[in-house]
């Protein structure tokens, strides 16, 4: 079904156009985590009636204006405490929860933390751009070491997370990184991690051209984006490489992917136990 | 076993969580701290053996979250709280109140400020449950003076909470938490609460903050046909944003208050006594109410024309009602624990007409008959 529709056909299904243009900037990799995101349940097919997007605030976190999906947008960070309760009382509903790095891993991080801990069937899709690109680009817990922020003029005297590390660490069965830049692999990540039983994080990293990449001297949009094939490397290719040659690099694809016992089905088990089934 | 109507001893937090059950929550999110802990412990309890769900979340703010998005699918949803946590929850209680969410928030007050004492009584949060989330809006507070009301009123949340769209504070205090008293229940099949009002148009003329005449706009489901946006932002009817657009957001400030400030009568609830000839009424709430009304019974004793007032809903505030006692009375006392919350709305819906002497203690120590009665006679001879 997918590859007989149009571009037009999947935009009008996915997205309200009378809420183009977007807010994003020219060269903002917004645009495409989203596209790649209604890509993904595209190919999977699923009834779009039961999506339901959630949003914290920020720029990745207002994908949920232009997606025709059901949404919640919440507080800033508490994202995922409200599509745990969504997920929880409705397990039949599909989940998607967009946010940026300050969102989910600054004021959120307490959520994020627990919510991979807990295992709970929900899909994170983290808009990496390590700054807070909204309220005009101040540093946050991904922005690398030194780098120039807002509120770090003299360089970021802190070091960033590295979220895939601390969704695993935390106990996501489903960790992923994307990049814009690699847009298919990227559909197919959100895809995977859509299917996955289990809580999925996906970190995509997407450029901040307009005011983390002017600051840092980053270039174009164009060449911000292209810089995704030096800086990333896919696990596969990084197995035959020295770590010299990794060094600094972010892997890119499933890092994670493990079953283990899910939360909303844990639960199903804890009623049958209460009512004298189990 | 407990379905059938009957009579038990039971402690507050223990009947609020019961009534929560007979009302038909049948979500829980929360997260420990004293003195509410019962309400959750009895919930992650009773909530599986009803089909229903609890669960701990990991902080204050997520837990009322979690509430919020579990209401979002259709399901009755509480969270249960003290003061450390009500002032962590006052961010997403603006957002329930900003979707229109029903949820009910018990907050078994205790003293702060801050951290305060973890188990003593306090009515130190009365103002914070109005006012408590930034920017204007109206909810609906309920205080609890006995265990049985903390099962009647819970129920009572349930329902104007969903007949309201929003959430509803249920305000107990430490006292009316953990005492123990007589209740009688209901067989819970009786127990009958309302449902949100849901859209009765098709999905594609679904309008989903178009308030009906009296403001309040139909909620569908999550995860059915009705595509619709839970926006925190200033939005337009039809949920998107309203950014820049200053006349929406102004109509919908006032659409979120008016919906209770202007529907007020189907809410307040009073209880009076003695009030026919009254001379000074004595205005009390939560646990402060029980002594009160012992005071005005000792006074009557004393020959004093004591009246006796109690707000079981004290937001929005029953001004027509609270007025109305001054027709015959030339004072009114408000005794409470804190340093005179809710004197202050006493006075404004009196506006001059009598006399508004606040009667503040706080500490922990719960207000005596002894002390009301005291001032009632302080009244009486200088007032």
């Amino acid at each position: 079904m997918a590859e007989h529709a149009t571009l037009s056909d999947h935009v009008n299904r996915y997205f309200y156009t009378h809420q183009f243009p977007t807010m994003w900037c020219p060269g903002c990799g917004n645009g495409t985590a989203a596209m790649a995101m209604c890509r993904a349940l595209e190919n999977l097919g699923l009834d779009i009636d039961k999506v339901i997007h959630v949003a914290g605030i920020g720029c990745a976190a207002v994908a949920h204006w232009y997606t025709t999906f059901t949404a919640l947008q919440t507080a800033h960070g508490r994202a995922l405490a409200s599509a745990t309760g969504i997920k929880f009382a409705d397990p039949e509903l599909t989940v998607l929860v967009t946010m940026g790095d300050g969102d989910c891993a600054a004021i959120g991080g307490n959520h994020f933390i627990h919510a991979c801990r807990r295992n709970i069937d929900l899909t994170a899709i983290i808009y990496n751009n390590f700054n807070y690109g909204m309220t005009g680009g101040q540093v946050g817990p991904t922005t690398p070491l030194a780098a120039i922020t807002s509120t770090a003029p003299y360089g970021n005297p802190e070091p960033p997370f590295d979220m895939c590390k601390l969704a695993e660490a935390a106990g996501a069965t489903y960790v992923a990184r994307g990049a814009v830049y690699y847009v298919q692999e990227l559909i197919s990540l959100i895809e995977r991690g859509i299917k996955h039983k289990g809580f999925a994080v996906i970190d995509v990293l997407t450029p901040c051209v307009t005011v983390f990449g002017r600051r840092n001297k980053l270039g174009s949009p164009g060449e911000m984006f292209k810089a995704q094939k030096k800086t990333t490397v896919s696990v596969e290719k990084a197995k035959k490489m020295s770590p010299e040659v990794l060094e600094g690099k972010l892997l890119r694809g499933v890092l994670v992917e493990r079953e283990a016992p899910e939360f909303t089905e844990e639960y199903d088990r804890i009623i049958a136990k209460a009512q004298g089934k189990g | 076993m407990r379905n059938k109507g009957q009579v038990r001893l039971m402690q507050g937090n223990e009947a609020c969580a019961e009534g929560a059950i007979a009302a038909g929550v049948r979500f829980f999110a929360g997260y420990p701290i004293t003195p509410s802990n019962e309400i959750a412990n009895i919930m992650s309890q009773r909530l599986p053996q009803v089909g229903g769900k609890f669960i701990q979340m990991e902080d204050e703010i997520g837990s009322l979250g979690a509430a919020i998005g579990a209401s979002l699918t259709g399901v009755k949803a509480m969270d249960a709280t003290s003061g450390p946590g009500f002032s962590l929850k006052t961010e997403n209680l603006g957002l329930a109140v900003m979707i229109e969410t029903p949820l009910v928030l018990v907050n078994v007050q205790r003293v702060g400020p801050s951290i305060g004492m973890a188990t003593s009584p306090a009515q130190g949060d009365v103002m914070q449950a109005r006012y408590g989330s930034h920017g204007d809006y109206a909810i609906i507070a309920l205080a609890p003076s006995s265990v049985q009301e903390m099962f009647d009123l819970t129920i009572k949340a349930v329902d104007l909470s969903e007949r309201f769209r929003v959430p509803v504070i249920l305000l107990a205090d430490q006292v009316v938490g953990h005492m123990r008293e007589k209740v009688v229940l209901p067989s819970y099949e009786e127990v009958k609460t309302a449902y949100r009002p849901e859209p009765t148009v098709p999905p594609e003329e679904y309008v989903p903050y178009r308030g009906d005449e009296r403001g309040i706009p139909p909620m569908a489901k999550f995860g059915t046909p009705y595509h619709w946006y839970a926006n925190s932002s200033a939005h337009r009817e039809d949920s998107f944003q309203a950014t820049s657009d200053y006349a929406v957001s102004e109509k919908l400030i006032h659409r979120l208050t008016d919906k209770i400030e202007q529907n007020k009568k189907e809410i307040v609830e009073m209880r009076g006594e003695c009030l026919d000839d009254a001379e000074i009424v004595v205005l009390a709430y939560g646990c402060t109410a029980r002594s009160a009304r012992g005071a005005v019974i000792k006074a009557r004793k004393e020959g004093i024309k004591a009246g006796f007032l109690r707000p079981i809903v004290l937001w929005p505030v029953a001004d027509e009602e609270i007025s109305g006692v001054a027709d015959t009375a030339r004072a009114i006392v408000v005794p409470e624990m804190n340093l005179g919350q809710y004197a202050h709305p006493v006075r404004e819906a009196v506006c001059g007409r009598a006399k508004v002497f606040s009667l503040p203690k706080v500490g922990g120590l719960p207000l005596s008959s002894h002390e009301i009665l005291e001032k009632i006679r302080e009244v009486q001879r200088d007032g």
